[in-house]
């Protein structure tokens, strides 16, 4: 596992990074919004992305059917059926109303466990790396435990002892993405734990607190931000994976992934609309990886 | 070499061990008495604190673990709930189609994304380099489960090439290597081997371009090595990193093939896991997960081991 360690050159990078955040003033933030700005496939990503966050929050009002009222007269119509734009699922249900339903739980199940994740693993993390001796020991052995499994194998294995349950899986999915947020925010930690401005604020009498708080957290939680939005494209398929298997959501809640797997089926009848969840889970995970991509450039985080 | 050679197997024992302990409290996270699983409902309480006291639930935690670890080295997973057969009668069938799956996805993934991720290094900028940075992307955004139904439809519906479940004719599971098989291998190989492809494309790209960078490699063009010399010398200087992240995504395939082995009803450890998970057997469970994550243990020691004997940079630091 020590290769995946960050080795004592990628440290006294995020030393010198964590040197230059420290000299920068206020022109840091505007040099971020320049170099987006002159990005088009970053500022495209957000958009759609916003554009989707709107159409989710906003299903009841744009929503043309009710998601859970289906007809057994008008199962599986094609796109393009009139009054059903999207078509019919398989119970005779508006696809494009599941869908915008749909979005809401693949979103919250999808974002959820990385922000609690980011919590937990930011926390851990920069104590491992502030305080290290025993501390660190103890909660970097623990994080190499949860690495010696496969990400997805961890995933399924928790929500299969659980049982389904949409808060099973955001449980599981959570406790798959602190260990990796752990050793990002330690290894940043460390790089800048020893630095000079970090000794000048003890030397002037500064607490373990004060001292994480003003200087450390500052210059630590960019990185680990990025980090974090990189882990939400994956969040969004294992979360949708989970459901797809069964072991999220449960019928007849509109779920993209519950949907692509009720859909199954239908792939021999109508195979357009069987494809159209799925086209969604990709679509929003496509976008915010890019758009983490364009993050990274932007604020220049080479971790 | 040889002290960090047997340091790093030292290091391997208390993973593997901690490994086991997640395995087998596994069980005991899941809701309600484990016995439940084993008697019915309506069962006489003696009959109930009997088969508690033939399967040892009724001693404490850390003696169960260390009952079952010794039965597990010596091979014995216990029985399956479900069928009653031994828990590694099925397993070593899937573990076998499993892998088998694995490796052949591994193999597009790695041949196409070190091709890939090489050209799209050595001509950033180009329009091979685009190509090769969006197909990298897509390759992991896409949730596979639905590449794998997108790929059915187009080449087992629409235009009937390629079978579309199973692992051979007639829903068989035992293998052979005859033309039958492989033409139902292509495509979940070809679904699974989409991630891997994307991150050793984006892992080679970045590798080659930074050794390109490099004052060295101005010198051996300098003195008149030829585009082939200096090929060989990128690929020497590549190769270690590129090794180490193909060995990670290997292990990951052996994760990422249960939601495609469900899409293609390939009969391998995801769906062996499937099963287990709905019908509630947990032996099963138990030791799926635990032999898959093994595997994964031992590979991280191998990668490193390899790394470490091709790159002596390792060895000194």
């Amino acid at each position: 596992m020590s290769t995946a360690r960050p080795s004592a050159s990628a440290a006294a990078e995020l030393a010198v990074q964590a040197r230059e955040a420290a000299t920068r003033r206020e022109g840091y933030w505007a040099g971020v919004r320049k170099r987006l700005a002159r990005d088009p496939v970053t500022i495209a990503c957000g958009v759609i992305l916003l554009a989707m966050l709107a159409a989710i929050v906003f299903a009841p009002l744009l929503a043309p059917h009710d998601p859970y009222q289906g007809s057994m007269l008008r199962r599986l119509r094609p796109i393009g059926t009139p009054n059903y734009p999207l078509g019919t699922d398989e119970l005779g249900r508006d696809m494009l109303t599941r869908l915008l339903y749909g979005g809401r739980l693949s979103w919250f199940m999808g974002i959820t466990p990385v922000v609690l994740a980011f919590v937990i693993g930011t926390v851990l993390g920069v104590l491992a790396g502030f305080v290290g001796g025993g501390v660190n020991m103890l909660i970097m052995r623990a994080t190499d435990v949860f690495y010696a499994f496969p990400s997805v194998l961890l995933a399924i294995a928790i929500s299969g002892a659980l049982g389904a349950g949409t808060m099973n899986a955001i449980l599981s999915l959570t406790l798959v993405f602190i260990p990796p947020i752990i050793r990002v925010a330690e290894s940043v930690t460390t790089g800048v734990r020893n630095l000079d401005f970090v000794e000048a604020a003890r030397a002037s009498g500064a607490g373990p607190l004060t001292i994480i708080r003003v200087h450390i957290l500052g210059n630590v939680l960019g990185p680990i931000f990025v980090y974090a939005t990189s882990l939400i494209s994956v969040s969004m398929i294992l979360a949708s994976g989970l459901s797809f298997l069964g072991l999220g959501v449960t019928p007849p809640e509109p779920e993209w992934g519950l949907m692509l797997n009720t859909l199954r089926t239908a792939i021999y009848v109508n195979p357009g609309v069987a494809m159209l969840p799925g086209a969604c889970i990709f679509a929003t995970s496509l976008c915010f990886n890019l758009l983490s991509d364009g993050l990274r450039q932007a604020m220049d985080v080479r971790a | 070499m040889l002290l960090y050679l047997l340091r790093r197997l030292l290091y391997a024992v208390p993973i593997a061990l901690s490994v086991g302990l997640v395995c087998f409290l596994l069980v005991h996270i899941a809701p309600g008495d484990p016995i439940n699983a084993i008697v019915p409902a309506d069962a006489p309480q003696e009959l109930v604190e009997q088969i508690r006291r033939d399967y040892g639930l009724d001693r404490p935690l850390p003696i169960q673990f260390a009952v079952w670890l010794g039965k597990v080295a010596q091979g014995d997973f216990g029985n399956s709930l479900a069928t009653g057969r031994p828990v590694w009668a099925d397993l070593s069938v899937a573990i076998g189609n499993t892998l088998r799956l694995a490796f052949a996805a591994a193999l597009i993934g790695f041949v196409l994304g070190t091709v890939l991720g090489g050209l799209a290094g050595s001509f950033q900028g180009s329009p091979i380099d685009k190509l090769a940075v969006a197909f990298a992307v897509a390759g992991v955004s896409v949730p596979h489960y639905w590449l794998g139904m997108v790929l059915v439809v187009i080449f087992s519906v629409q235009l009937n090439w390629l079978p579309a479940m199973g692992a051979g004719p007639g829903g068989s599971s035992d293998w052979a290597w005859d033309a039958e098989h492989v033409r139902h291998l292509i495509l979940p190989a070809v679904t699974l081997s989409v991630i891997p492809m994307g991150i050793v494309t984006r892992t080679v790209r970045g590798i080659v371009a930074e050794i390109l960078n490099q004052d060295f490699v101005q010198t051996l063009r300098a003195k008149g090595l030829s585009g082939w010399g200096v090929f060989l010398h990128v690929v020497k200087n590549a190769a270690p990193n590129s090794i180490a992240v193909m060995g990670l995504q290997l292990g990951y395939l052996l994760g990422g093939s249960i939601l495609v082995e469900t899409v293609f009803s390939w009969p391998g450890t995801g769906l062996l896991l499937n099963n287990a998970i709905f019908q509630r057997d947990l032996p099963v469970l138990q030791a799926t997960i635990l032999v898959l994550a093994m595997f994964f243990v031992v590979l991280n020691l191998a990668v490193d081991l390899v790394q470490t004997a091709i790159d002596p940079r390792i060895r000194r630091g």
